[in-house]
């Protein structure tokens, strides 16, 4: 019944993610009805009966000792079947970024997002790079890669639908990237408590697809050159 | 049996004739003691300034009682203003976000370090150790006197902090710097400055406590009282005090760098000036994880003693629940960083502490698994204390399987900082402080106070305290899982969350009746106190050293002589014995015959 309620995932790494939860709640719901149950079974089937005692068991050794010990070394496996599948997953996202294709500045400020794009060189401090608060601008399909900064505190960078999350940190530097599977409008709310106005700090994605994208770059940088170069970053 | 009578430790089973001969030990250091329980005291020494343990053991439940309070109106304005935002609440008026950030962060430190931890430790470890173990007070009394009347100057300096100018403190409970660091962030100056000191004083007196608890349980036991045959809860009350001495020194260093870039303008967790923010947070979760554990292990005792009384059956597997007690006290000091996965720290080191985390639930589930197994073929009575001893055990199992979601690290890129989160340590921790402590409070009520409590009304408190706390948390995991940001002030401010709002105010419409039903507990715990019917000594038939004193006990637990110990805490239902339970301090000379 939960499953539904994750935001649709729009990110190609966002599935892998999904089935790591999936994994963890089917073994958990698992886990609660059969711990749970056996609760409520034997709290009714052991339940006080005039002349009945109860029984002698101390359980410090075995056999009985292995109705703890079973039980407990399945739940070992079963942590362990889920951290091997969790490393993969997390290796993929936060350690191993493919080469990027966009490649785009933000800076969480109380309380907005600064998104500081190249323009057409490519490339940051040069004159054509553009400013726009809380507005993401990316073409659906491509590897955008995020450099992540703070100017005054931390703050989190959250973009639900991409299941992608960092804190930025100020003094530091932070690389994230996603890669959009759907073109669309998605919100990016700061998830660390970063002051008064942090509730209500929230920017929006633009995903637009490959044409919109040209139509886009071609608005804000007038000029003749090609928008982006491609794969020469960082 | 009146006060300063030589106490016969316990009616003895009928058909077992206790002999003299455990009695006849008379212990000439701490006969003293007892002895000024005939002595008049003033009503000062009696009720305010006490040595005794249990009268501390009382005010620091009075203490935390009221506090709760305070903690329990500061999120009825917070649910009330995210289910309807931005409207005037009955009793508050308008919430600005300034405010907001105050109660979110005030609410967390006063549940945590001054209704929890006070009835938890400060209430149960002060009344029951020395009763349990068999001895006449705490190792060092004035200290523990010391203990109490540090918090309670700490829970004077929190409250104050509401009334300075610039308001309460508003980073977050977990302070983060550079938020906390420089008032210009959120505009409280005096407030984080108010919120640094009560923790320091807090810690100071849980410190002190620590070391009381240590002292006492390791050099005070009765004759016979060996290590394996203390009560479990003395055992986690034991784990509980190592792992907050050993946790909380890094925490005490940070909190004083924290204050000292405030006041003095150092920068310890400042960047501009080669601080590092993220030292702080590992500094604040080296101890703020292990406290989670310092919090459940008395919870986890309390219940344990409870299912043994109550299923008339030996604790399954006493020992495995000793050694996992104290992996889970070792492993709690090593899964810090889980709070820190998206927090910019080395991405490497998330995998490691991943499988620590997930690691701890091992020895947990062990425990889990002894307490299903105690029910197994036992004579189950559902008295109050059962009754909410079960609970915990549900909620609790709850609780500990979404804190696997949390702990996986790919899948905390989702749910951190999420109302999963708050849905997760809610259930997991209010498991133990709610179910836990009513557990403890039910069931040692007739011994604290000398009178029981009334059946009927315990009941319908446990009833619509579970129902109510399941419709309250159980639907904010939905909520975390669809995105929603903690610590906002209003989430109509956000496109994704607007079709979660309906479950806002149906989970803030639950919470109300969680709050409500407390009052339930509060009529019948002052109703009692006053009223109840007088309590036997040992009205549940229990096997533990702390039911052979008398109903309250005196100032100084027991008459001339301190019980001695034949066996282990949980013998009930033995074999060859017509009674269904062989108290600790029965001699066996009483059995052959």
């Amino acid at each position: 019944m939960f499953l539904n309620w994750l935001p649709e995932n729009v990110s190609i790494h966002g599935a892998e993610i999904d089935s790591i939860f999936h994994l963890i709640y089917y073994i958990t719901l698992a886990w609660f009805i059969v711990t749970v149950g056996a609760l409520i079974v034997f709290a009714l089937l052991f339940r006080r009966r005039d002349g009945q005692r109860a029984a002698y068991i101390t359980g410090d050794r075995l056999p009985h000792a292995a109705w703890l010990l079973i039980p407990t070394a399945l739940v070992l496996m079963l942590d362990l079947w889920i951290d091997f599948r969790g490393g993969d997953a997390w290796a993929r996202v936060k350690l191993h970024a493919p080469p990027s294709e966009l490649q785009i500045q933000v800076t969480g400020k109380q309380f907005n997002w600064e998104i500081l794009y190249p323009g057409p060189d490519g490339r940051f401090g040069t004159p054509d790079d553009l400013q726009i608060d809380n507005e993401l601008h990316v073409a659906v399909n491509r590897v955008v890669g995020l450099t992540l900064k703070s100017k005054d505190v931390i703050h989190s960078l959250y973009l639900p639908n991409l299941r992608l999350q960092q804190n930025v940190i100020p003094g530091r530097e932070f690389h994230a990237w996603f890669q959009a599977t759907k073109p669309g409008v998605f919100e990016i709310p700061c998830l660390e408590l970063c002051g008064f106005g942090h509730s209500g700090m929230v920017g929006h994605l633009i995903v637009h697809t490959a044409e919109e994208y040209d139509k886009w770059v071609k608005e804000q940088w007038p000029a003749p050159s090609s928008p982006l170069k491609e794969s020469d970053q960082p | 049996m009146g006060e300063g009578t030589v106490a016969s430790p316990v009616k003895p089973p009928q058909g077992i004739r206790p002999t003299m001969s455990h009695r006849a030990r008379v212990d000439p250091i701490r006969l003293p003691v007892a002895r000024t329980a005939h002595e008049d005291r003033s009503f000062w020494r009696t009720y305010i300034f006490s040595t005794d343990h249990k009268t501390i053991a009382k005010q620091y439940l009075f203490l935390a009682l009221f506090m709760a309070l305070l903690g329990g109106y500061l999120v009825y304005v917070m649910r009330w203003q995210l289910a309807f935002p931005d409207t005037s609440i009955p009793g508050f008026g308008f919430v600005g976000p300034e405010t907001y950030n105050a109660l979110t962060t005030n609410h967390g430190t006063i549940m945590v370090f001054f209704v929890a931890m006070p009835i938890l430790l400060g209430a149960f470890g002060n009344f029951l150790i020395p009763l349990m173990i068999g001895a006449r007070d705490m190792a060092f009394p004035r200290l523990n006197m010391l203990s109490f009347w540090i918090l309670f100057a700490s829970s004077l300096v929190i409250m104050s902090s509401f009334f300075v100018p610039g308001g309460a403190a508003a980073a977050g409970w977990t302070g983060y710097a550079p938020l906390s660091a420089r008032t210009e962030y959120t505009g409280v100056n005096w407030g984080i400055n108010l919120w640094l000191l009560a923790h320091a004083l807090e810690f100071a007196s849980f410190l002190m406590g620590g070391v009381n608890f240590l002292t006492t349980a390791i050099t005070m036991r009765a004759p016979g009282m060996t290590f394996f045959r203390l009560p479990l809860l003395v055992w986690q009350q034991m784990t509980a005090s190592v792992i907050f001495l050993l946790s909380v020194g890094p925490l005490i260093a940070g909190a004083v760098m924290l204050l000292m870039d405030r006041l003095l303008g150092t920068s310890f967790f400042v960047p501009e000036q080669g601080g590092d923010p993220l030292l702080w947070q590992h500094l604040f979760w080296f101890f703020g994880h292990p406290e989670v554990y310092v919090l459940l292990m008395p919870g986890l005792g309390a219940v344990l003693e409870v299912l043994a009384v109550f299923s008339r059956k030996s604790i399954f597997g006493y020992r495995w629940i000793i050694y996992s007690t104290i992996s889970v006290g070792f492993l709690s000091l090593i899964v810090w960083a889980h709070h820190m996965f998206i927090s910019g720290m080395d991405p490497r080191l998330a995998m490691p502490f991943s499988i620590t985390t997930i690691l701890i639930s091992v020895p947990i589930a062990l425990i889990v698994f002894s307490m299903i197994l105690t029910l197994w073929k036992g004579s189950i009575r559902f008295t109050p204390p059962m009754l909410w001893a079960l609970g915990f055990i549900v909620m609790f199992i709850l609780g500990g399987l979404t804190g696997i979601v949390l702990g996986s690290a790919p899948v905390n890129i989702q749910v951190h900082g999420t109302y999963f989160v708050v849905a997760h340590f809610h259930t997991v921790l209010l498991s133990v402080v709610i179910f836990g402590s009513f557990t403890g409070i039910y069931f040692w009520f007739p011994k604290m106070f000398g009178r029981m409590m009334n059946v009927p009304l315990s009941n319908l408190h446990f009833l619509l305290t579970l129902i109510f706390f399941n419709l309250t948390f159980f639907p904010m995991h939905a909520v975390g899982l669809a995105g929603m940001p903690r610590r906002i002030t209003n989430p109509l401010q956000y496109e994704f969350l607007q079709p979660v709002q309906s479950l806002n105010v149906y989970i803030t419409l639950s919470a109300l009746g969680l709050t409500l039903a407390q009052f339930l507990f509060l009529i019948n715990f002052v109703w009692s106190i006053v009223a109840g019917r007088k309590a036997e000594d040992n009205p549940w038939e229990s096997a533990t050293l702390e039911w052979t004193a008398p109903s309250p006990p005196p100032h100084g637990n027991w008459g001339d002589t301190i019980p001695t110990v034949y066996r282990g805490p949980y013998e009930y239902s033995p074999p060859g014995v017509r009674e269904d339970f062989l108290p600790q301090d029965l001699a066996p000379s009483a059995r052959s015959d």
